[in-house]
């Protein structure tokens, strides 16, 4: 909205010259910040790989023990976040506030779903023994030193579960500030930096899967 | 008349709220200033207990658990509450948008947040000390530091909240480099600096994040036992050597760069002379950025990594000092027929040029596989790095401090006291650390609370050194703290720089600029503008 | 020059492209567990990274909006992966090659290697040069055993 008294957009921040130069700082600074996340993943990813270039017949044996199927509906559940988050943003641009705030609801709902089988998988786990380092007493498995790939699965998963949560925290406070109307065809900045954050989360997850569940 | 203008950034708007809540980056970066030159006394008086300790080898002043305590604290308070935020978060903070002729960063509650976030991790680094300090090193190598009963935990936590601090920053510089720019200002218009600001940048946020999870996994082990580190449990020490030092290499370019860019400036103003090679001196801070993510492995040399892994590490450590190289040359021809003026910030540049050139040269001897199998873990390395980091970084930053003090407070210091404590910083610095590459050349240790008596000597007059170094800092502190009260008005530009700062009053107003800047001419164009020393 | 007042249009793609590049999502997620389940060795990581990257590629590109936007942002995404790939690619090269030298120790010396052909290899005690190397001879033959390899003192 127009701030007449101000003479520029509500939203338009003093130092930037105009909301164009404001949103494509915003934009350049999200996708910095998910640099700094696909590093700090990296770091694990990096780990994966080299524990199991150490380790290939421990991880197979290992990964077995997970639920493909429910990996794979969780890969679905979250590739349809990503596409009903990209939809709220449509919406937005559409101008259709309803909508908005459906598609968004729509996101939390799958990533509530992902979260609690991500927990039944865990529950699962800690049931079995299947635990990281040194609370590892499963004995269904042979091979040197198997709870590696559980220590690398509950660090992987564990960290991208919290990147979950978190997202969930902000799309809720965007479903706010959407009700609210605070977004519109002129400004949806923050609900577009939500959206490639979540699907930075997906995008892990997209190479989580295969890793960790898919080792032929 | 006073002098010094009535609105000015200090003084508006008033109240303590409107600095605590402040979205100015002159007051962020002013913050950041007294912070940084305090935990730089902190860290200092480790420096001076750890030198006051070995001028003897008796052990005299701690035993051995807490000496290895000190030089953790040395090493950590120095690298993660000083030297690493030093120059952007203060300087930078400052002086970036000024140069860009912006009215501020892109982001100014991030760079409030990043403030925070640095008070925070010093708050739990602090809190450390009091739970039983760690005692690992400020590396944290495992297997150690996930045995040891010091408080790693407490201090791993600081640093990684301190991280965030660091990346925010970094963001925060290269987004307003990009979009912030005052129109007319082109990539290959802007001052020097700013271009060592943004490779730093891209270092601060691709390196930092690996830090983050190297920590968290070294408190997961420490915490769960997850047996990543442990080679009982089919882990791999080396592996956290690996992953420590992914980030503390490029960190290290974080410490430098931005110096350097300090440098540049300086060593134009001060020669009042056209910078040489203003495209090269800004690749090679790229050219920087990028090496210095495949040389890691020469901190990792004699841990028992591959023998292939130490070559290809050893031969990519001899390319990162070409762009290095090519700077300090490209300064020196500045200084080539320029009209020298020996004020206090060319002083510190001119240390800066002879201290960085001997800490980097030695850094070349050190990439030497060979010669590193018998240098690593001695007094070399540590010579070394102190003439890098303290001969390189803090003289740059002392050029900044010096250069753009008249420009932060409004006020001249004295020329006299300020030779008098650069050359006791000289005298003090050398002394201290050139004694330190006999020391480790004869076979001393790092890290050694005590020695044979044939080092005495030497340690002896290294720990002379430090005192007389530290008398410098005094006298610096003296001198500085008596101009804020005492000081000559500065006005406007008082060395005659062409940087759009120095268009401003001193201090300047909140704003920066009453109106946009108009670009009439470049940085650094000597050769066609007469500056108006106003 | 500052244009307070409006903002440029956004860009909306069809409805068509999001469900259509999510529709391709499931189907490489189907298909990416089925090859899993076809054992064909070191090649089921190579495909099963190779369907992840499309996934990436599309995520990225259309929901991400990077096949739209300008080239700076698809580098620094490259840049992400980029410093990523040389830190699992060097640290390989330590992790992978561990007691390798020891391997290489291990082969036995050429005895056909030329520097033993030359005349004043065996030299009077001084150091010589053989092949443009300085060889520190300690006087007299060198060892050799029954099959002709040279056996120095202390290896």
């Amino acid at each position: 909205m127009f701030d007449a008294a101000a003479g520029h957009p509500a939203h338009l921040q003093h130092h930037f010259s105009d909301s164009e130069q404001q949103a494509s700082a915003s934009k350049l600074g999200m996708w910095l910040f998910l640099l700094t996340e696909m590093l700090l993943f990296g770091g694990l990813f990096a780990a994966y790989s080299i524990y199991r270039a150490w380790n290939p017949e421990m991880f197979y044996e290992a990964h077995k023990q997970l639920n493909i199927y429910l990996g794979m509906i969780n890969t679905i559940v979250l590739i349809s976040s990503s596409v009903t988050m990209a939809l709220a943003i449509r919406s937005t641009q559409l101008s259709n506030r309803k909508l908005t705030v459906r598609f968004l609801v729509a996101t939390l709902l799958f990533a509530a779903v992902f979260l609690v089988i991500k927990y039944l998988e865990y529950h699962h786990k800690f049931e079995l023994g299947q635990l990281p380092g040194k609370y590892y007493t499963f004995t269904g498995l042979q091979g040197t030193n198997p709870h590696i790939f559980f220590s690398i699965y509950f660090m992987m998963t564990g960290l991208h579960g919290i990147h979950v949560i978190g997202g969930m925290g902000v799309i809720s406070w965007m479903l706010y500030r959407t009700k609210r109307s605070q977004f519109s065809p002129a400004y949806y900045t923050p609900l577009e930096m939500t959206g490639l954050y979540w699907h930075l989360v997906d995008l892990i997850w997209i190479f989580l899967f295969p890793l960790l569940y898919l080792i032929g | 008349m006073d002098g010094i203008p009535a609105y000015n950034y200090l003084s508006s708007p008033k109240g303590w709220k409107s600095w605590l809540l402040t979205r100015d980056h002159k007051r962020i970066g002013l913050m950041y200033l007294f912070a940084i030159m305090f935990f730089f006394l902190v860290g200092g008086i480790f420096a001076l207990m750890i030198r006051i300790q070995l001028l003897t080898p008796n052990q005299a002043l701690v035993k051995a658990e807490t000496y290895n305590q000190l030089f953790t604290l040395h090493g950590a308070v120095m690298i993660f509450l000083f030297i690493i935020p030093s120059i952007p978060a203060s300087l930078g903070n400052f002086v970036l948008p000024q140069l860009l002729g912006a009215k501020d960063v892109a982001f100014p509650r991030l760079n409030l947040a990043s403030w925070y976030i640095y008070v925070v991790g010093a708050l739990f680094l602090m809190y450390s000390i009091f739970t039983g300090a760690a005692d690992t090193g400020w590396t944290f190598y495992t297997p150690y530091s996930t045995q040891t009963t010091t408080s790693v935990i407490a201090t791993t936590l600081g640093v990684f909240i301190l991280g965030f601090s660091s990346i925010f920053t970094g963001l925060n510089f290269i987004v307003t480099i990009h979009k912030l720019r005052a129109p007319g200002m082109t990539w290959f218009s802007m001052p020097l600096f700013c271009w060592a600001l943004y490779a730093t940048g891209i270092i601060q946020i691709l390196a930092t994040p690996v830090l983050g999870i190297t920590l968290v996994l070294l408190i997961l082990e420490r915490l769960f036992g997850i047996g990543i580190f442990d080679p009982a449990m089919g882990g791999d020490p080396v592996l956290y050597q690996h992953f420590f030092w992914f980030y503390s290499h490029p960190a290290v370019y974080i410490m430098i760069l931005p110096g350097m860019g300090i440098i540049s400036e300086t060593i134009s103003v001060f020669s009042h002379k056209k910078i040489f090679g203003y495209k090269a001196i800004a690749f090679s801070s790229l050219g920087i950025a990028f090496v210095s993510f495949m040389v890691w492995g020469h901190h990792m040399f004699t841990s028992g990594q591959s023998e292939l892994a130490a070559m290809i590490f050893s031969f990519l450590t001899f390319l990162v000092g070409i762009p290095s190289g090519i700077k300090v040359f490209n300064w020196l021809a500045t200084m080539y027929k320029g009209s020298i003026s020996l004020a206090a910030p060319m002083i510190y540049t001119l240390m800066f040029l002879i201290l960085f050139t001997i800490g980097g040269l030695t850094g070349i001897v050190l990439g030497a596989l060979s010669v590193n199998v018998h240098m690593h873990g001695t007094y070399f390395v540590v010579a070394h790095f102190h003439y890098v980091m303290m001969g390189g970084t803090v003289m740059a930053f002392l050029a900044g401090l010096h250069y753009w003090w008249p420009k932060i407070w409004g006020r001249l210091y004295s020329e006299f006291w300020a030779r008098v404590g650069a050359l006791l910083t000289f005298i003090g610095f050398n002394m201290t650390f050139f004694t330190q590459f006999i020391l480790g050349a004869k076979g001393m240790p790092r890290r050694y609370s005590t020695y044979l008596d044939q080092y005495q000597p030497l340690h002896g007059f290294s720990s002379i050194g430090s005192f007389i170094l530290g008398a410098g800092f005094v006298v610096m502190a003296g001198y500085l703290i008596y101009s804020l009260f005492r000081g000559k008005p500065a006005g406007n530009n008082p060395w005659g720089g062409l940087t759009l700062e120095w268009t401003t009053t001193s201090p300047p107003p909140p704003e920066n600029f009453l109106e946009t800047p108009k670009i009439t001419h470049g940085p650094y164009d000597y050769d066609k503008v007469i500056a108006d020393n106003g | 020059m500052s244009n307070h007042t409006s903002t440029p249009a956004p860009h909306i793609l069809p409805l068509r492209l999001y469900l259509g590049v999510g529709a391709a999502l499931l189907f490489l997620t189907v298909l990416t567990v089925i090859v899993s389940q076809i054992p064909l060795g070191g090649w089921n990581l190579v495909v099963a990274l190779a369907i992840a990257s499309v996934k990436a590629l599309l995520v990225v590109s259309f929901f991400m909006h990077l096949y739209y936007d300008h080239k700076l942002y698809f580098i620094i995404f490259s840049i992400g992966v980029l410093t990523l790939s040389v830190f699992i690619v060097l640290t390989m090269f330590d992790t992978l090659e561990r007691g390798a030298v020891y391997d290489i120790k291990a082969r036995p010396i050429n005895p056909k290697a030329a520097m033993y052909d030359k005349p004043n290899f065996q030299s009077h005690g001084d150091t010589t040069k053989a092949n443009g190397f300085a060889i520190p001879i300690d006087s007299g033959t060198t060892k050799r055993d029954s099959a002709g390899q040279a056996n120095p003192s202390g290896y």
